[in-house]
């Protein structure tokens, strides 16, 4: 089956050569039906990697430990559902997940286009089969999904158990869905330069795509943040790590395109712009993707030195070189047709907007790479930590978030004073009154920082709010509908529009709760004993009691001994909440002879986290109950004493089930034993403010996308209001 | 037996491969319409940005961003730009009829 | 002024704009960074008292938790072998922290011991993506 794996993979390389070249030689001479084999192409390439897809998943469902990639990162001992995500956790299943997306979008986008923009497809479809192709290539050429190794082992190196939670199964897939997805802009901009035609049809089509890769991915991004929130041992979210700094530029850079695409649809300005927009977000979502596999950083997701850096350098180099030949030698076709009316407009807000994106893009850019800036400008590798980060995207992030509030309120092509007082009054009321109440009843004005971010949150919910309730009432007043009806048939009359209201809401929210939670967090590690309590902000924190259990798991699929605390939180002597934060210990593999119960829980550890959310704070607790390491050196817990004396009762001539039963009731004794008489335990502490604002943020964020790209309502409907309003044009031209 | 079925297994997979990639070969080739062409496509399109634009103009009137002499300055310029795509289409069907079928 | 001037005009204010700040930005980089090391280039500069950021891997059977809550341990090169460096750490440690695993850690050099900014500790994500051995 495997040896049907990778002729499945080559047979993908040969569609997808095949596929650019009918493409081509139709698109040359004219002939439709080779464009269309070579659009099936993509289908076709869809069809064959889901095959392939399909025989990789079920080794890994049944365990076929023959194949190298599942004896590296699944085992007996990893649950179902886990072991179907292990695929992409390795380097060769990572890339097949990210061909195969990326053959499921370009086939519906070929899907979606079939009627369409017919001189663009066949190029478009050539750039994106020659993705298949290079991806392909890797995996038939350098890192097979199938390579086997005989006679198999009997057992596999396992999942590491802080894979094992439901974030591992949805981030990548959502991550790489939106990297793949910036293909498709990128081969139809491509497409469009190369025959020259960059017109309304094409804006139409690559908006929507654009506004959906801009969408997986910012999901992917909040997903990534709130599983290192929730499941990893600091208790931050947002760390500015290369991977988490790769997957951010290719999305702010989308979020310029989808702006100042609006202003070429006007204005039939911003050309150039526009088109190196789409072409530099899709180069960064690749450079993002083979940031994660380089090895080139020092990052959480770098590692070991990876064969496949140069291929990937390759691409990016010929992805830059490419654009940047398309963009220059076709500049005659992206002149601008107008030019800007007035800097007080929305134009002039979008193009500002755009500004201070690319320039965020920028700092974060060469912040990332600066280690390798650096080494070739002086020698040595240098890096800059979060401080320097949140120096510059500080206050760009704060003009952004007070433009999204100035574009919503402001008039295309010209605004003028006397509106912009009638627009502009309650936003700016609301922000002096969120001032006010800074200095008074919000404790924030320790905080500059926070109290303009607050105000311009503030300014933004004003100008919002604004907006919906008069597009209400002038509805209202023009249609009979019913209230409610009238502000639904609003929004779906202008999805666009009122989507993007509700994406500067959600984004207005999120920055609320990261200004709140970065600047007013209160943290504290250290070690308690039991009763002892500790201040963590304006809350108290006690040390009630130990928790501790085992696991009899002859499976091993889960943790066998779990140790914890119990935490009671007090505020000013009021009872707030209970926090049971615990570490799960892992067995290692194989269980080491003569050293039974260690082997039991000396693999990986877990944190599970005690956490406690509101509207107002989370609270927030991590334990490390036990040493660094198992088996422990230096200073020996009572408990590690316990494990060792454990080991030296068990027989070593015993048969290894009687062994191993004997050394689950020595274990659950020190556990036991651990519950009454407790040792200090390490432990992490927070309290952090409006942390759930983020989330909820970014679901308002979510919500405003499936806005803005449902589509528009039946076009029956709209095609005979279209003949009506031809009839009054034609009518009033004539007046 | 599992090397009888990923043999079955790539042959169907070889075998939709070139059904799929031969047919458009292999089907009559379909008469063009002009109303698919590209350029009445873009047409189109166009139109309807333009609509989209009168629409949101008076959005924007309605909403108090615009004064009443802007709004039908910008509505009247908009419509004019309307007509002037309409006649474009106009023109292209002109040029381009359907072939009676 | 005529529209083509004007245009003309923003864009070079704007330009310039963009390169001032540009050049601030570059400029500071370049002193507010700091020098990213491994083990043996630790070993071989011996810079003192600077802030350093330190790449490694948990050398076996040199973790020791003291008492305080502490933990010691040492760093060697990604390949192995070479220098070692024993890090005083204090903070946070990632559940993730494993005798043979890659971490990064800033903080300074004080005598033969790096001393690490507390909780400044960051360890990879166990997703396997480097390549498999027999193809290297």
């Amino acid at each position: 089956m495997a040896f049907a794996g990778r002729l499945a993979l080559v047979l993908a390389l040969v569609v997808c050569v095949y596929g650019i070249a009918a493409a081509l030689y139709g698109a040359r001479r004219g002939r439709r039906d080779w464009v269309d084999s070579g659009r099936r192409s993509i289908y076709c390439l869809a069809a064959i990697l889901t095959v392939a897809m399909a025989i990789l998943e079920v080794a890994f469902i049944r365990n076929d430990f023959s194949y190298n990639t599942v004896a590296n990162t699944s085992s007996t001992t990893t649950p179902l559902l886990y072991r179907a995500a292990a695929m992409w956790s390795s380097q060769e299943g990572s890339l097949l997940l990210w061909v195969w997306l990326l053959s499921i979008w370009a086939s519906v986008a070929t899907v979606i286009t079939r009627n369409r923009l017919r001189d663009i497809v066949p190029y478009a479809s050539s750039v994106l089969l020659g993705f298949g192709a290079f991806f392909t290539t890797l995996l038939v050429f350098f890192d097979s999904p199938f390579a086997q190794t005989h006679p198999a082992p009997v057992q596999g190196a396992g999942l590491d158990p802080l894979l094992r939670n439901p974030s591992m199964l949805i981030h990548p897939p959502m991550l790489y869905s939106g990297y793949t997805f910036f293909t498709i802009p990128f081969a139809f901009a491509v497409g469009a330069l190369v025959v020259r035609r960059v017109d309304a049809d094409w804006i139409r089509v690559t908006r929507r795509f654009a506004l959906a890769s801009w969408l997986f991915l910012g999901i992917g991004i909040l997903l990534g943040a709130r599983w290192s929130y929730y499941e990893l041992g600091w208790g931050g979210y947002w760390g500015w790590d290369p991977v988490e700094n790769a997957a951010l530029m290719p999305w702010l850079i989308s979020t310029a395109f989808l702006h100042s695409v609006m202003i070429q649809e006007k204005r039939g300005m911003l050309k150039i712009w526009n088109a190196s927009l789409v072409l530099g977000a899709s180069t960064l979502a690749i450079v993002g993707t083979f940031l994660v596999r380089s090895g080139v950083l020092n990052s959480i997701h770098a590692f070991g030195a990876s064969t496949l850096g140069i291929p990937f350098v390759a691409l990016i180099a010929a992805m830059t070189g490419g654009s940047i030949y398309l963009v220059v030698s076709r500049r005659d076709v992206l002149r601008s047709e107008h030019t800007l009316d007035s800097l007080f407009s929305r134009e002039a807000a979008f193009l500002l907007n755009n500004v201070v994106l690319v320039g965020l893009c920028f700092v974060i850019f060469w912040g990332t790479f600066f280690p390798l800036i650096s080494k070739a400008v002086t020698g040595t590798s240098a890096a800059v930590g979060p401080p320097w980060f949140d120096r510059y995207t500080v206050p760009l992030a704060l003009i952004l978030v007070l433009l999204s509030g100035v574009g919503p309120a402001i008039a295309w092509r010209r605004a003028t004073l006397a509106n912009a007082r009638r627009n502009f009054l309650l936003p700016l009321g609301a922000a002096a009154a969120m001032a006010v109440a800074a200095y008074t009843v919000v404790p924030i004005s320790s905080s500059i920082g926070v109290v303009l971010l607050f105000c311009a949150a503030a300014f933004v919910f004003a100008s919002v709010g604004q907006e919906f309730w008069r597009g209400w009432r002038a509805r209202r007043a023009t249609s009979r509908d019913s209230p409610p009806l009238a502000f639904l048939s609003m929004v779906r009359r202008n999805r666009r529009r009122y989507g993007g209201y509700i994406v500067h809401l959600g984004i207005a929210v999120l920055f609320i709760g990261v200004a709140a939670s970065a600047t007013f967090q209160h943290e504290q590690t250290l070690s308690l004993q039991v009763g002892q309590s500790t201040k963590v902000g304006a809350y108290t924190m006690k040390y009630v009691r130990a928790t501790g259990s085992v696991v009899t798991d002859p499976n091993h699929t889960g943790a066998t001994m779990t140790l914890g605390a119990v935490l009671r939180v007090t505020r000013g002597g009021h009872y707030v909440g209970t926090l049971r934060p615990s570490a799960g210990y892992f067995p290692s593999s194989p269980i080491v002879p003569g050293l039974v119960v260690a082997s039991l829980i000396s693999g990986d550890a877990v944190d599970q986290i005690g956490l406690q959310s509101s509207w107002r704070r989370d609270l927030w607790a991590a334990i490390k109950p036990l040493g660094t390491t198992l088996p422990a050196n230096g200073t020996q817990l009572p408990e590690e004493q316990l494990i060792s004396k454990a080991d030296a009762l068990i027989p070593a001539n015993e048969p290894g089930a009687d062994q191993l039963s004997l050394a689950y009731y020595l274990l659950r004794a020190i556990v036991t034993h651990y519950r009454n008489f407790p040792p200090p335990a390490s432990f992490t502490l927070i309290a952090s403010p409006l942390v759930m604002w983020i989330w909820i943020g970014g679901l308002i964020v979510l919500l405003g996308g499936l806005t803005a790209i449902w589509p528009a309502p039946s076009a029956l409907r709209s095609r005979v209001r279209a003949r009506y309003l031809a009839r009054v044009a034609q009518e009033l031209g004539r007046a | 037996m599992t090397a009888l079925l990923a043999a079955l297994l790539i042959g169907a997979l070889v075998a939709f491969v070139l059904w799929a990639l031969s047919g458009p070969f292999r089907a009559r080739a379909a008469a063009a319409r002009p109303g698919d062409s590209d350029a009445r496509r873009a047409l189109e399109s166009a139109k309807e940005s333009k609509y989209a634009e009168i629409r949101d103009n008076e959005t924007d009137y309605r909403t108090g961003k615009l004064s009443d002499v802007d709004y039908r300055e910008l509505d009247r310029q908009l419509r004019a730009e309307a007509v002037e795509i309409l006649r474009a289409i106009d023109e292209f069907d002109a040029a381009n009829p359907a072939p009676s079928d | 002024m005529t529209p083509p001037r004007k245009r003309q005009v923003r864009l070079v204010v704007s330009l310039t704009l963009a390169v001032l700040l540009a050049s601030g930005l570059i400029y500071t980089s370049f002193s507010a960074a700091d020098p990213a090391l491994t083990p043996s280039q630790l070993v071989r500069q011996a810079k003192q008292g600077t802030d350093i950021q330190l790449t490694g891997t948990v050398v076996k059977h040199s973790v020791h938790d003291l008492a305080s809550g502490a933990v010691d341990f040492a760093l060697a090169d990604r390949a192995g072998g070479g220098p070692t460096v024993e890090v005083e750490y204090s903070g946070s440690v990632p559940p993730t922290f494993e005798v043979g695993r890659e971490l990064i850690v800033t903080g300074e050099l004080r005598g033969r011991t790096f001393v690490a900014t507390p909780s400044s500790m960051v360890t990879k994500c166990p997703s396997k993506y480097a390549a498999a051995p027999s193809s290297t």
